[in-house]
């Protein structure tokens, strides 16, 4: 476990001290959203219906954009074979990877969220769930893109091959972040919509590190 | 690559892999440590195949390959103290190495500072701080001053001493008083192969 937390912190500091990563994502997010207004017009109950779609897909993209790097430079400078040779399982040290970018790049996301639904106009009755589905759906996505990026090593041109390997199996969190806030919104049960989040998480807890562990090793040899 | 490998390594030996370049001293290295698997043969530790558990067999090597794993924007000691509290190390396992290999100095430079040979020496540091028996050297001496070169046989000597056991590839001349060489040309392939280690 004290491994865990040295994998963690060797992360975070490596995030904060290459600085401008995790700065870079919020900004991408906060810009991709503000296009929406220009680009469907002002009208606020245009934009309400569009809002929590619009913050959802940004989120998508935007925790995307880091994750390019996530095994990449460890794989280039050597570190990756160590880490593989260390005496904690692959599994464990990918999970405190996708632990530090998650902190690094889908909590930033999870703060900025309720500004940009102040600007997408989105019903106050919609909040406190968006905040909900985005915090219990991000984790997925760094776990799903953990298996992306190990995939990719090695690879040229691996940030276009990345998003056509992960965005598609992003849907399902999409597609169920949003009909939460919907249904927030609608005054519908949201609990469904939120236990199905869960489960995903869940499930892809369960056996994403294993797939991103094997990517590694093949990666390795 | 190879084939007909047949080797053992009893505790305090130390092995040099000489060979052209190509002749596959560092996939040997690399399938001792566990990151490539044979095609065909055995790597036996104890009598036991020491792929069965990689992790267990992880944590009982050190390997130094090709690249030094130096984080520019961590110092020398953090780079270091990362890689020994990994493998649960005692505290002043970092003060030791940097002792041995004389980079005291280099303890708040961050990695993108340093040299060649200055990374080579914090990357050497790295498997003195944490404790194991087998070390991998993949060719050591890279970038490497005279006078580190003796500081690194110094540090396999006490190794050795100390009952562990050294596989390193080399073009330059490492003294290591009683290693046995093993030129993995002569083995070159033409069809499958069988190796062995025996610890």
């Amino acid at each position: 476990m004290s491994a865990f937390f040295t994998l963690v912190r060797r992360d975070l500091n490596l995030a904060f001290r290459q600085g401008f990563d995790s700065l870079m994502v919020v900004a991408f997010f906060v810009i991709a959203v503000v296009l929406f207004p220009f680009g469907v017009g002002p009208e606020p109950n245009t934009l309400a219906r569009i809002a929590a779609g619009t913050i959802w897909v940004a989120a998508l993209l935007a925790s995307m954009l880091s994750l390019e790097r996530l095994f990449q430079t460890d794989y280039e400078d050597g570190t990756l074979e160590l880490l593989a040779l260390a005496p904690v399982p692959l599994e464990v040290t990918v999970i405190a990877k996708v632990v530090a970018h998650w902190l690094t790049t889908g909590l930033p996301l999870i703060l900025t969220a309720p500004l940009l639904a102040v600007l997408m106009q989105l019903p106050t009755e919609g909040y406190i769930v968006l905040i909900a589905t985005l915090t219990l759906g991000t984790p997925t996505l760094s776990l799903i893109g953990a298996v992306g990026a190990a995939l990719i090593l090695g690879s040229r041109r691996g940030g276009v091959l990345l998003s056509l390997l992960v965005l598609p199996l992003y849907i399902p969190v999409l597609i169920f972040g949003v009909s939460a806030v919907d249904a927030a919104i609608g005054d519908l049960g949201v609990r469904p919509h939120l236990l199905i989040l869960a489960a995903l998480f869940v499930g892809t807890l369960a056996l994403t590190p294993w797939a991103s562990a094997a990517a590694l090793r093949q990666a390795l040899e | 690559m190879f084939q007909g490998l047949d080797f053992t390594l009893e505790p305090g030996g130390a092995l040099i892999l000489i060979g052209p370049n190509g002749a596959g001293k560092s996939s040997l290295l690399r399938l001792m440590a566990g990151l490539l698997k044979p095609y065909a043969g055995r790597l036996l530790w104890d009598e036991a195949d020491a792929l069965d558990d990689i992790d267990e067999h992880g944590a009982k090597l050190h390997y130094v390959g090709h690249h030094d794993a130096i984080k520019p924007v961590l110092t020398a000691n953090e780079n270091i103290r990362f890689w020994a509290e990994l493998r649960g190390a005692e505290a002043n396992g970092v003060e030791r190495a940097l002792d041995a290999f004389d980079i005291k100095h280099l303890y708040d430079v961050p990695g993108r500072f340093l040299s060649a040979g200055q990374k080579r020496r914090v990357n050497l540091a790295r498997i003195i701080a944490a404790p194991a028996p087998l070390w991998l050297l993949d060719e050591p001496t890279t970038a490497l001053d005279k006078a580190t070169i003796k500081r690194l046989e110094h540090a396999i000597q006490a190794h050795r001493d100390a009952g562990g056991m050294v596989v390193l590839s080399t073009h330059a001349d490492v003294v290591m008083p009683g290693a046995k060489v093993l030129d993995v040309y002569q083995f070159a392939c033409t069809a499958s192969f069988d190796e062995r280690v025996m610890v």
